[in-house]
């Protein structure tokens, strides 16, 4: 069997397409990097959605962090206290659980028990309380001098916010931000490991890695392959982000531009 | 009260009861084994990370290559994935070179197919070992796996850190006549602490939240324990039979962990102002005008 043969048997078996039992005898290379790479569907889907939703909500816990009222700062303190101080291991099973007897007194609600609902949810809530740190650490460091040159031009209330805070915030918390995109990419790994079951071994990634090692007691295959897989998704979206910031700071004279650093993982 | 009948109880003394049987005193051991791997783990990655940062910033090619590879490596693969790959690696690894030492005369490879095959007496831990060794070999290549990985991220921050030590303080000793290994040891480690802190400080709490990845590497750990004793239970199998009740033993390892890190924090931010004392950065100029806030 070809290899070209193996790609078109696995390369979406993650999403329950193309042949239906995983090889069980004599792994191949050219298997292992299919279906690694097939579950890497799976991170790629939890990660961009995530960010995407996340950061609305991000942006909205940040400027309530950051409100003068106490009933929309408390509760945003709160929602960032509780998802940045807890594992996000343990808050994966706390929700699969609770989505669990959800589902128990709610039949309807039974897709939040899987993992393409569930998993998605706990992981936006965890990038927004993330984010949202950033996002108001960046708030408070716009400069004043900015917005008294808006208050002068005329600006107020949501054009204001719109188009003067809103962009100086972003390109102020861009860099730790991209940082944020990255740790949460690597954190899908963690979704099939925490109680959410890979339904008919449609896994992510990591799920696949660990089945061949499991299979070939050999380590030293499956999760380098991985490794790749990872090292070269996180130089893209390092890429994606630094043209975001080159458009943040475009306004901005060649010299004071903030430059975009490969430093992911030190921000939690 | 006594717990022996516990069908006649209800209410509180039920729940006391229940939340004291055998079981559950394992459940509290195992916080002590997540309190015992913070405690080991820490410092072993903080000395692995010195000792990385110290290899990086050499000046020979030889050390700082493996040096820089390790801290690089580390921080662009899932850390998750490197848990899950050195359970393994690092056990076929110490019985490959056992393997080697012990039985020299054995002619059969060691990788047979899908299996990894040594002589006997190479085993790890023995097969003829007590319960209690299989389980601190466990537990101690748990630490070991742990304090490499937090030991690159560690490395990271501390290269940081000494590059960050004013070049001007250097020189001074440099001047004074120091060697280089003594303005290494009496200015440049003295004084990068203060610089290292706020990274150390957050990966103490990428460490605390990582600790109940121990589930993962086949340890007993309170996440095992919680989905062990919140299963639903039969009256048949226990005396204190309930419904599925993990939700509320994971809202209690919330609950947990949400107070670990809060403690963690306000002690980090007293070690922050007692490390910032007569230190030429802000914190310390502040300090030394008695404006710091308290």
């Amino acid at each position: 069997m070809s290899c070209w043969d193996t790609i078109g048997d696995y390369a979406l078996r993650s999403l329950g397409i193309g042949e239906r039992l995983l090889p069980r005898s004599d792994f191949t290379l050219c298997q292992q990097f299919t279906l690694i790479g097939s579950g890497l569907i799976w991170n790629v889907y939890f990660a961009v959605l995530a960010l995407a939703a996340g950061f609305f909500l991000a942006t909205a816990v940040a400027v309530g962090k950051a409100s003068a009222n106490p009933l929309v700062r408390k509760p945003s303190e709160w929602f960032i206290f509780v998802f940045r101080g807890s594992p996000l291991f343990i808050q994966f099973f706390f929700a699969y659980f609770a989505f669990l007897s959800l589902k128990n007194a709610a039949p309807a609600l039974d897709a939040l028990t899987s993992a393409w609902l569930g998993a998605l949810i706990v992981l936006f809530l965890n990038t927004a309380a993330y984010s949202g740190e950033i996002f108001y650490g960046a708030l408070m460091s716009v400069p004043k001098g900015d917005m008294e040159a808006a208050d002068a031009y005329g600006f107020s209330g949501w054009k204001k916010f719109r188009k003067i805070t809103w962009p100086t915030m972003l390109r102020l918390a861009w860099p730790a931000y991209t940082n944020e995109a990255i740790f949460l990419f690597h954190s899908t790994t963690l979704v099939f490991f925490s109680g959410f079951p890979a339904w008919q071994q449609r896994g992510d990634a990591l799920y696949y890695a660990n089945y061949f090692a499991d299979k070939t007691f050999n380590p030293f295959v499956p999760y380098p392959i991985l490794a790749a897989y990872f090292i070269l998704l996180t130089l893209v979206i390092i890429s994606l982000f630094g043209l975001a910031n080159r458009r943040l700071n475009r306004h901005l004279p060649q010299t004071q531009r903030a430059r975009l650093t490969f430093r992911p993982r030190l921000i939690r | 009260m006594t717990c022996s009948d516990p069908d006649t109880l209800s209410g509180l003394s039920w729940l006391l009861c229940y939340l004291t049987t055998g079981k559950h005193l394992s459940l509290y051991w195992s916080v002590g084994t997540v309190l015992l791997l913070l405690a080991i783990t820490a410092p072993v990655s903080l000395a692995f990370g010195f000792g990385g940062a110290v290899a990086a910033r050499s000046r020979l090619p030889i050390l700082s290559w493996p040096g820089k590879a390790y801290i690089a490596i580390v921080r662009g693969v899932p850390d998750i994935a490197f848990f899950l790959f050195f359970v393994i690696a690092l056990d076929q690894a110490f019985e490959y070179v056992r393997h080697k030492v012990i039985c020299p005369d054995w002619d059969q490879p060691i990788r047979q197919g899908s299996d990894f095959v040594v002589c006997q007496a190479a085993k790890l831990p023995l097969s003829t070992a007590p319960q209690w060794v299989h389980e601190v070999y466990g537990f101690a290549i748990a630490v070991l796996t742990f304090a490499i990985v937090f030991g690159a991220f560690a490395a990271n921050v501390l290269f940081g850190a000494m590059r960050a030590v004013p070049r001007a303080q250097v020189e001074t000793a440099e001047a004074y006549g120091m060697t280089p290994g003594q303005t290494f040891r009496r200015v440049v480690v003295p004084q990068m602490w203060i610089y290292a802190l706020p990274g150390l400080s957050n990966l103490w709490m990428i460490l605390v939240k990582a600790t109940p990845l121990l589930f993962l590497l086949g340890i007993e750990d309170i996440v095992f324990w919680a989905r062990e004793l919140g299963g639903p239970k039969t009256p048949r199998f226990t005396d204190y039979p309930h419904g599925d009740w993990r939700m509320w033993y994971f809202l209690a390892l919330l609950v947990f962990y949400l107070g670990l890190t809060r403690v963690s924090e306000l002690a980090l931010g007293r070690l922050t102002r007692r490390l910032s004392r007569g230190q030429a950065t802000m914190g310390g100029e502040a300090q030394r005008k008695g404006t710091a806030p308290a």
